[in-house]
């Protein structure tokens, strides 16, 4: 992957490492128990499992300030439990219950938070980056110094809206931060089979937007990256786009056989890049944390994410009602 | 051999104009090409060139002539040593202008002649007594939007021309020297892209005015009309509405053809999550559009081209809105109801007056707004008369007509005495030949024929 690595002697805390150990796990096993509840019908239709690209969301959130706004696909389990949104209410969405953050509405594709500035959550490819660039044409006019997060895939990079919005996100000077999670495969198709672009940030130089690519999979790379794009965006600067070299290990959702792709190149890609044993190796080989510590950790998100699948069973489908609430503000 | 000069129509729907400044005088000499007067529109002020070589022999309309017809004669050109007193009669005129001038009334003819003087008899919208004055469409829905936006700093419009252009139908004139270009934000020509934008400015906190040059163009921005905007408060369990309005022309102008000429009325209303308005006069136009800013949801706000230029009587109040959900009725009758809404009204107005000399007498009730709709004062009006015709613009399957018809098969079938008719456009991409574009549209004669219909006349 010829993306640009951490510094070597990278000057972070180790409350800070085990924080990214910490996040990147809750992801992680969250995704693992949404696959298992789906495999046992408690979950349907569409879900769109994030393991494999826990650093990208991970590392930026370590970025952000209040009032920061994010935006991202249907890929978007991950995004929300990394800006704080509780796993129980995003685990009962899955399983369509009350508890749910969309009170069983919306699913695992169309989640919300206004308190964490989380804005979905959407299910039409691309939609995402012109609707980003509104909310942060909503910050520029109240004059605030908040920035947002527009993350969108390898696939939506070819959706035309994109480009629309590049085009005014610049010539407003918008204070949004397009995050293109490259992970290489949109749906089936490979990058290769798609495009004759060999970057997908460099397409941004086009309309005037600086823009970098970044191993998505070490979170300290993509940490340093974010803060740049941040410090760009408010100081009033306009648009930065961050292309995150990245990699799902599961199919593009649940029914994915993922035949378009071998299994070594997974498996290559889980032994050698994986960014969760980056990090817990970066804290065992500077000694900064021990087996036992990370291990008590572990089983603290396993009884987080254990918790929030009780709780998706345990709360009451939406009553009937509900069919006819929310269609109208 | 002298030559008439004639007014020229500079858009689809002029009919007259004004003679603002000639920029050459009698005697002077005229080039093809040359730019002789400048003609104001009720959209823009317009350069307008010669056609013909000649001297300006004389002007025969002054300038600062406001009102002239076009095809009126303006000016004669003679040759060199030739008398303008010899021109000939105005029959062999040559037309100055695009040839649209000859063909662009015969649309335009029915709706002047629709009856803007009926006043609505109960208008429950103001009080009794309230003073009135005369405005246009345009003005109304200008005056709306100025009106909400001094009264709202997050109330912004964005599209299209909306700013230094002035619009593309003037709707925005002036908006820009008055709040400036954060608050009124011209776009690139990007649809798609402006319509997302806005709606996440709408999440942002803001109360976005998106203007659509026309809504054929909003097919390009369908996508985040319906997924993005309609449906999100639902998806989300109410926690992200969407306050936004989505404006602009709908429907037929005057022969701009097929892909310029449709009505998305009961497309937009088949749409849970949308409120979809389409106001006929002017104070219903100011009136509803201050409240789709005010309202927290997204607002298909249906205006038409024709209409832009009509007056009413609008009240002369600093601030008044109309509710969604309430028809108004604009002339009560025993014989038959029609309902109708937006430019249909014209023709069931001038349909209304037809069937009185016949002694038959019509309801007519403008519905205003398509999403919510008002069944009551539709059904209490079909039980008073046992007869309902239905009119609008739009391709007939699937019509608002469709809707009420069933609504009314279903909610009060005993009352009926005849079938509800709706009528409709025809069911053919919008020709532009001017008399296939005349019968592609629905027609008063048809709503007259369709009222005798139901009442076995």
């Amino acid at each position: 992957m010829a993306a640009k690595k951490a510094p070597e002697k990278s000057n972070v805390s180790k409350e800070e490492l085990i924080k990214f150990y910490r996040e990147m796990l809750l992801i992680r096993r969250f995704e693992e128990k949404a696959g298992q509840l789906y495999g046992m019908g408690l979950i349907g239709g569409f879900c769109h499992l994030y393991i494999g690209q826990e650093a990208v969301v991970v590392g930026l959130e370590a970025c952000t300030k209040e009032g920061d706004k994010r935006i991202t696909s249907y890929r978007d389990h991950g995004h929300m439990l990394a800006c704080g949104m509780e796993a129980n209410g995003v685990m009962a969405e899955l399983t369509g219950r009350s508890g749910g953050y969309s009170k069983g509405k919306g699913g695992s594709m169309h989640m919300f938070s206004r308190e964490k500035h989380f804005y979905g959550g959407h299910g039409i490819v691309g939609a995402q980056v012109p609707l980003g660039a509104g909310l942060a044409l909503a910050d520029k006019y109240k004059g605030n110094d908040n920035v947002t997060f527009a993350y969108f895939g390898d696939g939506a990079a070819n959706q035309g809206q994109v480009y629309e919005t590049y085009n005014m996100a610049e010539l407003w000077a918008l204070p949004v931060i397009f995050v293109i999670e490259n992970n290489h495969y949109a749906m089936g198709t490979s990058q290769a089979r798609s495009t004759k672009s060999e970057t997908l940030f460099g397409r941004g130089l086009a309309y005037g937007i600086a823009g970098e690519q970044v191993d998505g999979m070490d979170v300290l790379a993509v940490k340093e990256a974010g803060q740049k794009a941040v410090a760009h965006c408010r100081a009033g600067k306009g648009p930065y786009i961050l292309e995150m070299m990245t990699y799902r290990y599961r199919g593009h959702s649940m029914s994915d056989p993922a035949k378009y792709r071998t299994r070594e190149e997974v498996e290559k890609m889980k032994s050698e890049k994986d960014a969760i044993e980056h990090v817990r190796d970066l804290l065992l080989n500077a000694g900064l944390s021990s087996e036992d510590e990370l291990k008590a950790i572990d089983k603290s998100i396993k009884d987080v994410v254990n918790a929030s699948a009780e709780f998706a069973k345990e709360s009451p489908e939406p009553a009937l009602s509900e069919l006819w609430t929310d269609i109208y503000a | 051999m002298a030559v008439e000069v004639l007014m020229p129509a500079l858009s689809p729907t002029m009919e007259e104009g004004t003679l603002a400044k000639w920029l050459v005088k009698e005697g002077d000499v005229v080039k093809s090409g040359q730019i002789i007067a400048e003609i104001e529109t009720d959209k823009a002020t317009m350069e307008f060139e010669a056609v013909d070589e000649g001297i300006v022999g004389r002007i025969l309309v002054a300038e600062g002539s406001a009102g002239v017809k076009v095809n009126t004669p303006i000016m004669v050109l003679v040759e060199a040593g030739e008398s303008a007193d010899a021109a000939p009669a105005p029959v062999a005129a040559v037309v100055a202008a695009a040839p649209v001038a000859v063909a662009a009334p015969v649309v335009a003819v029915a709706v002047a002649a629709a009856p803007v003087a009926v006043v609505s008899k109960a208008s429950p919208d103001w009080a009794a007594g309230t003073p009135m004055k005369t405005m246009t469409v345009r003005e109304a829905l200008r005056e709306a939007m100025a009106e909400e936006m001094r009264a709202n700093p997050n109330v912004m419009l964005m599209g299209e021309e909306v700013g230094e252009y002035q619009g593309a139908y003037k709707i925005s004139q002036g908006l820009l020297d008055e709040f400036g270009p954060k608050r009124i934000v011209d776009t690139p020509i990007t649809e798609m892209g402006f319509t997302g934008i806005a709606v996440g400015a709408a999440w942002g906190g803001l109360n976005p005015i998106v203007e659509f040059m026309t809504f054929n163009f909003a097919m390009q921005a369908i996508d985040h009309i319906l997924n993005s905007a309609a449906k999100t408060n639902y998806m989300s369990g109410g926690q992200l509405g969407c306050p936004i309005v989505f404006r602009g022309a709908n429907g037929a102008a005057a022969r701009v053809g097929a892909q310029h000429s449709q009505d998305y009325a009961a497309w937009y209303a088949a749409i849970p999550g949308l409120r979809v308005v389409m106001p006929y006069s002017a104070s219903d136009a100011k009136g509803l559009l201050k409240q789709a800013i005010r309202d927290p949801n997204p607002v298909i706000f249906l205006e038409n081209e024709i209409l832009y230029g009509r007056s009413f009587e609008v009240p002369d109040l600093p601030d008044f809105t109309i509710p969604f959900g309430k028809a108004r009725v604009w002339r009560e009758g025993s014989d038959v109801t029609i309902v109708s809404f937006g430019i249909g009204m014209t023709y069931a107005l001038e349909a209304a007056d037809i069937l009185a000399k016949d002694e038959i007498s019509a309801e007519v009730i403008d519905l205003r707004t398509l999403r919510p709709i008002d069944y009551d004062t539709v059904l209490a009006s079909v039980q008073k008369t046992n007869r309902c015709v239905t009119v609008e613009e739009g391709f007939p399957v699937g019509s608002i007509g469709d809707h009420l018809a069933s609504t009314i098969m279903q909610r009060a079938f005993d009352y009926l005495d005849a079938p509800v008719i709706t009528c409709t456009g025809k069911d053919v991409p919008m020709p532009y030949a001017a008399n296939l574009e005349k019968h592609a549209l629905v027609t008063t004669a048809e709503v007259v024929a369709a009222v005798k219909s139901v009442c076995y006349r």
